[in-house]
């Protein structure tokens, strides 16, 4: 951050600025999910490059063909398309058909982004809608994990992945269950050590809890986004499985289990940490947080699917107005603020 | 409009407006509960909207020939006897001829009575023009209705089932996106469809300004 000389500044507060763009803040981001990717290849194989391709390619291209409608132009340039792409590919099953995956991403940008105004303007996580949308569109095949290849046998492609469009997918021999569905359907709760290194099937970017933590860190030490969000949903979920751990006797899973398993990890750093869906003041973050964490444990314990980051952050993204709103900061020397 | 027009231009202008510049669900954006909620498959749409079309072209000329008659304190509650009437006749109707669909209809067809398309063509058009005109704006209307239907119909079926009016399109490997045949499908389709109506009303602004 080096301030340019200025020999006569002509322009309105704020006058010190980070230099932070949007083009460089996605950067950022997408850096920061390099690692991420690296696991992802490394587990899967092949399939996961592929899925992440299919995913950022459709992003990229309802961006191309929807942006220009909208009247302040195409912003394909600053790269949240593609970052769009590569977080809802992290998101989804490795053996996915890819049409399915391209689809997901068509409507990530072109129905979670673009009708809302573009970027900036959207109300909720736009990869996380390409995945709702997928989820309830083809429950099938977003419910069929197929294992872990290991980095052996790199090249090999799932079957199901190469799916011709709109075609089912061939069933896939491999298929096992991620660790929250053998804990809401046989009762059977996976290592810890195991959920840290990644070493279950679940989805592209969420099994290595390790290289996702790490990640984590350095963006937040580099500012990339507000660490409150992601450290106060954690907490909660630790507090919340924690306490009814502690009083169920045995009948729930472990706070550590709950922390370290499924997408809780990914969607708190990656997804849930997005600028424009969460809320602007450190108050609104914590509250955001909370509430992300208590609906979390509560769908995954309660709910009828394993798993409830998605809905969790969804549902917290339709309430961030009205966070931003209770937790306005209050301007020095005025009265109680305006709720 | 011209200084003098004929009889039959007013006539294909009082048609042709309904089909498509001034469209019922995509340009008016009226009878969203039928249009959302029975739009699931091909079969269901067209029974939908031809009980409408015959509901709204009659009724329409019932209440374009009684106009002088009805007095305006009670004309809506009159106009919708008149709509009960032909919404009766057309639930019998469907109910002798396709009881399959009029099962699967079920309370939407006796919801036509408060479709608010009818209801606004008589207030607005039959209430203050002869008959002949009045039939030709209703069928018009009723056209429309038809054919936004089947455009949401016929999409949501295609992808919600891989098939067309119960003819499979892609054999039997098809994978359906199940959420084309649930609610949200249909709001997803008509929020596409006016997005390319407002899209295309923007294009014809843009080029019209260019002319000008």
């Amino acid at each position: 951050m080096t301030p340019r000389d200025p020999h006569l500044l002509l322009q309105a507060a704020p006058f010190l600025r980070r230099g932070i763009t949007t083009p460089r803040l996605m950067t950022e981001v997408v850096i920061g999910l390099g690692p991420v990717v690296l696991a992802a290849c490394y587990y899967f194989g092949l399939s996961a490059l592929l899925v992440l391709a299919a995913t950022s390619a459709g992003a990229v291209a309802a961006e191309v063909a929807l942006g220009s409608a909208r009247p302040r132009g195409a912003s394909i340039r600053d790269g949240s398309a593609i970052l769009t792409g590569l977080v809802l590919g992290l998101t989804l099953p490795p053996g996915i058909p890819l049409w399915m995956a391209c689809i997901g991403g068509l409507v990530a940008v072109g129905l979670g982004k673009l009708p809302f105004g573009g970027l900036g303007q959207n109300l909720f996580n736009p990869a996380l809608i390409g995945r709702a949308f997928l989820q309830a569109a083809f429950p099938g095949a977003l419910t069929s994990w197929t294992s872990q290849a290991g980095p052996s046998s790199f090249f090999h492609v799932h079957p199901s992945s190469l799916a011709l469009p709109f075609m089912q997918a061939a069933p896939d021999a491999l298929a096992s269950a991620t660790p929250l569905g053998m804990m809401k359907f046989e009762h059977h709760a996976t290592a810890f050590s195991d959920l840290l290194l990644g070493n279950t099937s679940g989805s592209l970017g969420e099994t290595c809890g390790l290289v996702i933590l790490i990640c984590g860190i350095v963006m937040a030490i580099r500012r990339v986004f507000d660490w409150r969000i992601p450290v106060c949903i954690l907490l909660t979920v630790l507090a919340v499985s924690g306490a009814i751990w502690a009083f169920g006797q045995g009948r729930y899973p472990s706070p550590w289990f709950m922390l370290g398993s499924g997408g809780l990890l990914l969607g708190a750093i990656y997804m849930a940490t997005d600028p424009v869906t969460s809320p602007m003041s450190p108050r609104g973050a914590w509250i955001f947080g909370a509430g992300v964490g208590v609906l979390v444990v509560l769908i995954r314990l309660w709910g009828g699917l394993p798993e409830g980051v998605m809905y969790a952050i969804l549902l917290m993204n339709a309430a961030t107005p009205l966070i931003d709103r209770v937790s306005q900061p209050r301007p020095l020397g005025r009265g109680r603020a305006v709720a | 409009m011209s200084a003098a027009p004929t009889q039959q231009g007013r006539l294909a202008t009082e048609f042709a407006k309904g089909v498509w510049k001034e469209n019922p669900v995509f340009v008016q954006v009226l009878g969203m509960c039928p249009t959302l909620a029975v739009t699931n498959s091909v079969a269901n749409a067209i029974a939908m909207g031809v009980a409408t079309f015959f509901v709204l072209v009659g009724s329409s000329f019932l209440v374009s020939l009684l106009r002088k008659l009805i007095p305006r304190e009670i004309r809506i509650s009159t106009y919708i006897i008149i709509i009960a009437t032909f919404v009766t006749l057309a639930d019998s109707a469907l109910e002798a001829l396709v009881p399959a669909v009029h099962h699967e209809l079920g309370a939407f067809i006796a919801l036509i009575v408060v479709n608010c398309i009818i209801l606004g063509r008589q207030e607005a058009f039959a209430a203050k023009n002869p008959p002949l005109l009045a039939i030709a704006d209703a069928a018009g209307m009723g056209l429309g209705f038809c054919i936004a239907l089947l455009c949401l119909g016929g999409t949501r079926e295609i992808l919600g089932s891989g098939s067309f009016l119960g003819v499979s399109l892609f054999g039997p490997h098809f994978e359906p996106w199940v959420i084309m045949i649930l609610p949200p499908g249909g709001f997803f389709m008509l929020g596409t469809a006016l997005m390319l109506f407002a899209w295309m009303k923007q294009r014809r602004a843009a080029r019209d300004g260019a002319l000008a």
